[in-house]
C-alpha cells in the first residue's frame, strides 16, 4: 500500500514539470513584441505595460533561464504581486490573512463546492442505486430524463433562472454575497446561519450538475456490477438482499465514482467563474475573472498554478482511496 | 452498410438526436434565407418588445429582432462547436495514435502531457488562455480546441493499444509498410467510431463552453449575435425581458440535448466494443 | 470637471429643470436622529484625495468627507462652507477669506488658515500628480494672515477664483506634514471637516462613513452613510428590491418600465433632473486619420444623435451639442449642427481620400481599411449601447467599428493615461463655472492631465484665456458662445447626450429637495422618522 503511494507519488513529479512548462508555455503568449511599433494606437497591450511584463517574467532573456526562473518561483510559491491598484502579493489575495478563515477566498470557493460535494453524494447515491435495482420502471426513467435534460441545459441558465425564482420572486435566499450587510451584529449562531443562507443558491446549482452526472454513471456502474457474477453467487447463498446490494454492489460499483470524482476535483479549487459572477461570491473564481479582466497576469499565473498543483493533491488522494478499495490496482 | 444505417435507424436515441442536429444544422445554413430582419438593424422604437407575430421571440435592448439574432447565433455556436471540435479531434487522434502505437516511452511522456493538461479545469485553462491571447470567435475556436483533445487521445490511445496486436496489422507490416501508413491506413479506420462518438459529444460540450464564455463577454464580441451574448443581455434583464433569457437557453439545451442523444444513441450502437467516455 | 463613470451621478451640479416642488424644510425632532443611509454605486473610489483622483466616485465619498472654503446654494449662488465670509478687492485680484472658527478635524484639532495655505501648497507643487493645479497656479501669492484669515493674490484677474476654492478641499497640515501626499495614509484613511467620517472601507465591498459629531453645521441626522460596491445595475436593482439598498441611480429601462407598481410607488421616491455632464465620442488627434476635419464631421453625419436618446435613455436626456449643458447660461444654441444626413458622411469621406471600397463594403486607402476601436468603460450598458449604435450607424457608411470594454481602471492608466487609443465613448462631469480650460487647452496634454486627446486650437487657446481674465459675465458669455462655435466646428469631441439623473431613494428619508445641483447637497439634514428607521445598530 505504502509502495503503491510513493510509486503515485513519483509519478506526480513529472505532471508537475509539466504543469510549469504549461504555464510557461502560456506566459510566452502575452501579446505585444519588444519590436511592436510605437506609434501603434491600439496594440492588444500597451507598451508599457508590456514592458512591464517583460521586466516582471524576464521575457527578454534566453527561454532557458527564463524557464529556469520561473521554475524556481513556482516552487517558492512566489507569483510576486499584484498588477491592480492595490499591488498586494498574489498569494495574500488568494489567502487573506487579514480577514476571517472563512472569508477567504480559497475557503469561501472550498467551502461552496466541498458541501455541493456532500449534497451530490447525500441525493446521487440514492438516486442511482434505485434507477439500477428497478431498471426502466417509471422512477428509472423519469430520473433519466430529468438527469439528461439537465445535462444539457448550461449552467449559468438554470442559475439565472432560480436566483429569479428564488431570490427575487419568492425572497427565500439573498441575492448575492456570502454574508449580509449586518453580519457583524449577529449573534454568532445567527452567523452560520446567514452564511448558509447565502450558500444554499449556489451550492444547489452548482449540485445540480454533479447529481445528473453521478447518478447517471452510478446506475450505469450498478446495473453492471448487479448482473455480474459475484452478485449471483451472493444471492445464491441466501444472502439477504440489502446486504447483496449494499454491501457487495455498491461497494463495486463506487469504484469508477471515485475515478470520476477524482477528476471533479480541478472544480473544488478553481471555483466557478460564472456562478461566482453570478451570485456576487467573492471565491477564486470572481478573483479569477476580476485578474482577467484587468489582465493582472501575476494574479492569473499563480492561480492557475495554485489550482493544478491542489488539483494533483486531490487526484493523489482520489487514486490513494481507490487504491484502498480496489486491490486489485494495487497488485498491478 | 446497409446494416448498420438499419442499425442506427432502430435505435430511437440516435434517430431522435440525428433529427434534431439535422434540423439545426440546416436552420444555420439558411440562417440568411430563414431570417425575417437583418440580425444588426437597430430600431429604437421597438426597444425589449415581448414576443408577439412580428417578432415571434421578442426583441432586445436596441430593437434587434431576438428570433433573427438567434438565427444568426446558431450559426455562429455551431460554427465554433466544428471547429473546436476539428482541433480537438486532430489533435488528440494525433497524440492518442502516437502514444498509443508506439508504446514505451512516448507513451509515457504523452500520457504525463495528458495528465497535465487535465490538471487544470477546463474553464479555468481557457480563460486564462484568453487573457493572454484576447477575446474574440477565432481565439475561442483555436482555445476550446486546443483545451479539449484529452478525452480523444485517451480513447484513440486505447483503441490503438488493444488493435495494434491484431492479424491484420502484422499482415500489413509483413507487407512492408512504414508506420505512418499502418496508423493512418490500418488502424485508424478502425478506431474511427469512438472517435466520431467522442467528436459529437465533443460539439455539444463546445457549444456550452462557448455559450458560458460568451456569457461573461469573453467570446463572440458584439454586435455579433451568439446565444451566449444574448443571455448576457437576458441577464441584465431579467425582471423585464424574460424571453432573452428564455429562447437562447432553450436552444442551448435542445443543440446540446439532440447532439447528447445522437452521440448516447451512436453509442449504444458500437456498443459492447466501447464503453470509454468523453471527459 | 473630472470623469463620470456612471450615466447619472448623484453629487453633481445642475440647474434646475428637476421635477418635484421646493419643499419647506421640515424640522425635525431630536428623536429623529439615527440609521443609515445605504447607496448602491458601481464605481469604487481609487483614493479619497480629491486633488489625486479623477474619477467621480473618489469625488463623490470625498465631498461628503472634506470641506471646500465656498459651497454652492440650491439655486447655483456661491455660499461660505469653511469660510464665513469673503471680501474681493476692487481689481478682482486679491481674496481675503474669513474662515469659520469652530471648524475641528475629526481628531480634534483645530482647522485653520495654515490647512488651507498647505492643501494650496500641496496642489501646487509640481511633484503631486494632479490634474487640476491649473487654476491654482495662477495665484500668485497666497498667505496666512492669523489662524482664520487666508488671503490669495492673483497675477490677472481670474473668473473662476472664487470656485476653485470650493474645488479645493482642505487637507489637514498636521497630518500631512512632512510626507509626500500619494504616499500618505490619507489616501485610503480620510481625514476631513465634513459631516461625515469615514469609519472602514472594505476594498471591493462597502466603504462606510459614520456622522461626524464636531461638523460644524451641525452633526448629521442619519448615523451613517454606506456605501456598497456592486458592479452592476441590474443586481443593484435587485438588491433595493430586497431592502438591502436604499438608493441607487436607475437605468432608463428600471426607471420608467420596472419602478411604477404600487410596491414601488409605496416604499421609494424617484427623482429625475438632466445632469451637469455630458456622454462624447473623443478622437485621439495623434492618429493620423483622425486629424482629418472632414472624416469627424463625416462620422458625427453618420450617426443620429436622436436616435441614440430614445433608444438608450429613453427618452430622458437631450442631444448634447457643446461642451456645456443646454439651458445653462453660458450653452450658446447656435453653432453648426450635426444633423443625422449619411449622404453628406459619404460625401465628405470621399472627398477625404475614402471612396474605394472592399468586398465587405468597408472604405479603405492606401491598403488600409478604415477600422477603428471604440473604447469605454465595462459595466456602463448605456455606453456600450450607445456604442453599437455609432457602429451599426458608421457601418451604414463604410467604416468599421471595434468595441473594446476596457475596466475602469484600467482605462484610465493604460490607455487614456498613456494615449493608446483611437477613439473613446466616456463622459465628463462639468462645474457650474463656464472655465474649461483643464480639458481644451493645448499645454494640458500632459500624462494624466485632461487633454487626452491631444487637441490643439490657437484661437480656442486664446478664448480660454480670455474667458477666465474678465468678471464680466455677458463678455463671458459672448467668449465662450465664440469657443463653442470653434469647437463645434472642428468636432474633437462628438457630443451625443446629456444623461438626467435617476435616482431613486427609499421614502423613509425625509427632507430631499431636489434643486439644480442634485439631492444629496443636503445630505446632512436628511433624517428618518423613529418609527421609520430601519438599522440601530451600525454595522
Amino acid at each position: 500500500m505504502l509502495f503503491y503511494c510513493f510509486k503515485r507519488l513519483l509519478g506526480m513529479v513529472p505532471v508537475f514539470f509539466g504543469v510549469t512548462l504549461l504555464s510557461f508555455f502560456i506566459i510566452q503568449l502575452a501579446p505585444g513584441k519588444p519590436t511592436d511599433r510605437l506609434t501603434d494606437l491600439n496594440p492588444r497591450i500597451t507598451p508599457e505595460a508590456r514592458a512591464r511584463l517583460e521586466q516582471y517574467y524576464g521575457l527578454d532573456k534566453p527561454i532557458i533561464i527564463q524557464y529556469v526562473a520561473w521554475l524556481s518561483r513556482v516552487v517558492r510559491f512566489d507569483f510576486g504581486t499584484s498588477f491592480s491598484s492595490d499591488a498586494r502579493p498574489v498569494l495574500e489575495k488568494i489567502w487573506d490573512r487579514s480577514v476571517p478563515v472563512l472569508d477567504r477566498r480559497l475557503m469561501v470557493t472550498f467551502l461552496i463546492n466541498v458541501i455541493s460535494f456532500v449534497l451530490i453524494m447525500i441525493v446521487a447515491v440514492p438516486v442511482g442505486v434505485l434507477a439500477a435495482y428497478r431498471p426502466h420502471s417509471w422512477i428509472d426513467r423519469i430520473t433519466s430524463v430529468v438527469v439528461f435534460v439537465g445535462f444539457a441545459a448550461p449552467k449559468f441558465w438554470i442559475a439565472l433562472l432560480l436566483m429569479m425564482l428564488f431570490s427575487v420572486t419568492l425572497g427565500w435566499f439573498p441575492i448575492s454575497g456570502i454574508k449580509s450587510l449586518h453580519y457583524a451584529s449577529l449573534s454568532e449562531t445567527a452567523q452560520y446561519l446567514d452564511r448558509l443562507r447565502h450558500l444554499a443558491l449556489p451550492v444547489f446549482v452548482s449540485a445540480c450538475g454533479g447529481i445528473a452526472g453521478i447518478s447517471r454513471y452510478l446506475r450505469a456502474s450498478m446495473l453492471e456490477t448487479l448482473s455480474s457474477d459475484f452478485i449471483v453467487t451472493a444471492r445464491a447463498k441466501g444472502l439477504p438482499e440489502s446486504t447483496v446490494v449494499f454491501r457487495h454492489a455498491l461497494r463495486n460499483a463506487l469504484l469508477p465514482i471515485i475515478t470520476l470524482l477524482g477528476l471533479s476535483v480541478p472544480g473544488f479549487v478553481a471555483g466557478s467563474v460564472i456562478f461566482e459572477t453570478i451570485f456576487g461570491i467573492p471565491g477564486m473564481g470572481q478573483l479569477s475573472y476580476q485578474a482577467i479582466m484587468m489582465r493582472d497576469y501575476p494574479v492569473i499565473m499563480g492561480l492557475l498554478c495554485i489550482t493544478a498543483l491542489l488539483t494533483m493533491i486531490g487526484n493523489l488522494i482520489a487514486d490513494v482511496c481507490y487504491a484502498y478499495s480496489d486491490p486489485r490496482i494495487r497488485m498491478r | 452498410m446497409n446494416e448498420t444505417i438499419h442499425m442506427i435507424l432502430r435505435n430511437r436515441l440516435a434517430v431522435a438526436g440525428g433529427g434534431i442536429v439535422l434540423l439545426l444544422c440546416s436552420v444555420a445554413l439558411c440562417a440568411p434565407i430563414l431570417a425575417p430582419y437583418d440580425c444588426n438593424a437597430i430600431d429604437v422604437t421597438a426597444i425589449l418588445l415581448p414576443p408577439s407575430v412580428h417578432h415571434p421571440c421578442g426583441t432586445d435592448e436596441l430593437g434587434r429582432d431576438v428570433f433573427s439574432r438567434m438565427l444568426f447565433g446558431a450559426r455562429i455556436s455551431l460554427a465554433v462547436g466544428f471547429v473546436a471540435v476539428g482541433i480537438a479531434t486532430v489533435l488528440g487522434v494525433l497524440v492518442g495514435a502516437l502514444a498509443g502505437y508506439y508504446g514505451r516511452w512516448i507513451d509515457s511522456v504523452l500520457m504525463r502531457w495528458v495528465d497535465t493538461m487535465l490538471c487544470v479545469p477546463d474553464i479555468f485553462l481557457i480563460l486564462t488562455v484568453i487573457a493572454f491571447i484576447g477575446e474574440g470567435i477565432v481565439n475561442v475556436m483555436a482555445v476550446i480546441g486546443a483545451t479539449s483533445w484529452m478525452g480523444v487521445a485517451r480513447l484513440v490511445r486505447a483503441e490503438f493499444l488493444s488493435l495494434k496486436e491484431r492479424e491484420f496489422v502484422l499482415a500489413a507490416r509483413a507487407a512492408g509498410a512504414g508506420d505512418a501508413r499502418i496508423i493512418f491506413l490500418h488502424i485508424l479506420p478502425n478506431a474511427l467510431g469512438p472517435v466520431f462518438v467522442s467528436a459529437i459529444l465533443g460539439v455539444a460540450s463546445a457549444v456550452l463552453l462557448e455559450s458560458a464564455l460568451s456569457f461573461l463577454g469573453l467570446g463572440v464580441q458584439p454586435p455579433d449575435p451568439s446565444w451566449g451574448n444574448i443571455l448576457m443581455e437576458g441577464k441584465d434583464n431579467i425582471e423585464i425581458a424574460w424571453w432573452l433569457s428564455v429562447f437562447p437557453g432553450l436552444a442551448i439545451l435542445v443543440t446540446v440535448l439532440g447532439y447528447n442523444m445522437l452521440g448516447e444513441g451512436l453509442e449504444d450502437i458500437l456498443q459492447p466494443r466501447f464503453k470509454n467516455r468523453r471527459y | 470637471m473630472f470623469f463620470n463613470i456612471a450615466p447619472s451621478a448623484l453629487i453633481l451640479l445642475i440647474i434646475a429643470l428637476c421635477c418635484g416642488a421646493q419643499a419647506t424644510e421640515n424640522a425635525p425632532h431630536n428623536s429623529a436622529y439615527g440609521d443609515a443611509f445605504v447607496i448602491g454605486v458601481i464605481g469604487e473610489p481609487s483614493v479619497l484625495i480629491p486633488m489625486l483622483a479623477t474619477d467621480s466616485a473618489s469625488h463623490d465619498i470625498a465631498s461628503l468627507i472634506y470641506s471646500g472654503l465656498i459651497k454652492y446654494d440650491t439655486d447655483l449662488r456661491i455660499i461660505g462652507d469653511l469660510a464665513e465670509s469673503w471680501d474681493i478687492s476692487p481689481d478682482g485680484l486679491t481674496i481675503i477669506f474669513h474662515l469659520r472658527k469652530d471648524v475641528v478635524w475629526e481628531d480634534g484639532t483645530p482647522f485653520t488658515a495654515d490647512d488651507v495655505l498647505y492643501g494650496f501648497k500641496t496642489i501646487t507643487d509640481p511633484s503631486t500628480p494632479t490634474a487640476y493645479a491649473e487654476e491654482y497656479k495662477q495665484v500668485q501669492s497666497a498667505e496666512v494672515l492669523d489662524a482664520h484669515t487666508f488671503r490669495v493674490t492673483y497675477r490677472q484677474p481670474y473668473a473662476p477664483a472664487l470656485t476653485s476654492w470650493g474645488n479645493m478641499t482642505v487637507l489637514p497640515r498636521h497630518l500631512l506634514e512632512g510626507s509626500s501626499i500619494q504616499k500618505s495614509p490619507l489616501v485610503r484613511k480620510a481625514v476631513g471637516t465634513g459631516p461625515f467620517r469615514l469609519k472602514e472601507w472594505v476594498p471591493g465591498e462597502k466603504l462606510t462613513l459614520v456622522a461626524s459629531p464636531s461638523y460644524f453645521d451641525g452633526r448629521p441626522y442619519l448615523d451613517a452613510y454606506i456605501c456598497r460596491f456592486i458592479p452592476d445595475p441590474a443586481t443593484q436593482f435587485l438588491e433595493l428590491q430586497a431592502g438591502t439598498i436604499d438608493c441607487m441611480s436607475l437605468t432608463p429601462l428600471q426607471y420608467s418600465r420596472q419602478t411604477n407598481s404600487s410596491y414601488f410607488l409605496q416604499h421609494f421616491q424617484k427623482f429625475t433632473y438632466p445632469t451637469f455632464s455630458y456622454t462624447y465620442l473623443a478622437f485621439n488627434f495623434l492618429h493620423p486619420w483622425f486629424q482629418d476635419k472632414r472624416v469627424r464631421q463625416a462620422i458625427a453625419h453618420a450617426i443620429n444623435r436622436r436616435e441614440i436618446v430614445d433608444g438608450v435613455l429613453l427618452g430622458l436626456g437631450e442631444v448634447a451639442t457643446s461642451p456645456y449643458v443646454p439651458h445653462t447660461w453660458p450653452y450658446n444654441p447656435n453653432v453648426p449642427e450635426y444633423v443625422y444626413d449619411p449622404q453628406r458622411a459619404i460625401q465628405l469621406l470621399d472627398e477625404a481620400g475614402w471612396h474605394l471600397r472592399d468586398n465587405d463594403g468597408v472604405r479603405i486607402r492606401d491598403g488600409k481599411r478604415f477600422e477603428f476601436t471604440i473604447l469605454t468603460n465595462m459595466g456602463n450598458t448605456l455606453r456600450l449601447n450607445t456604442a453599437t449604435i455609432i457602429q451599426w450607424r458608421l457601418a451604414q457608411v463604410g467604416i468599421k467599428v471595434n468595441i473594446r470594454v476596457i475596466e475602469w481602471s484600467t482605462l484610465i492608466n493604460e490607455f487614456i493615461d498613456k494615449k493608446r487609443f483611437e477613439a473613446l465613448l466616456l463622459g465628463w462631469s462639468i462645474g457650474v463655472d463656464p472655465d474649461q480650460y483643464d480639458i481644451w487647452h493645448s499645454s494640458k496634454t500632459g500624462t494624466k492631465e485632461l487633454n487626452f486627446i491631444s487637441y490643439a486650437n490657437t484661437d480656442v487657446d486664446r478664448l480660454l484665456e480670455a474667458g477666465r481674465r474678465t468678471f464680466d459675465m455677458a463678455e463671458r458669455k459672448r467668449i465662450y458662445g465664440e469657443f463653442q462655435k470653434i469647437i463645434a466646428e472642428d468636432v474633437p469631441y462628438i457630443f451625443l447626450y446629456v444623461p438626467y439623473a435617476l435616482p431613486i431613494v427609499h421614502r423613509r428619508f425625509q427632507n430631499i429637495q431636489p434643486a439644480p445641483i442634485g439631492i444629496t447637497y443636503n445630505i446632512h439634514r436628511w433624517y428618518v422618522p423613529r418609527e421609520m428607521q430601519r438599522y440601530r445598530l451600525i454595522p
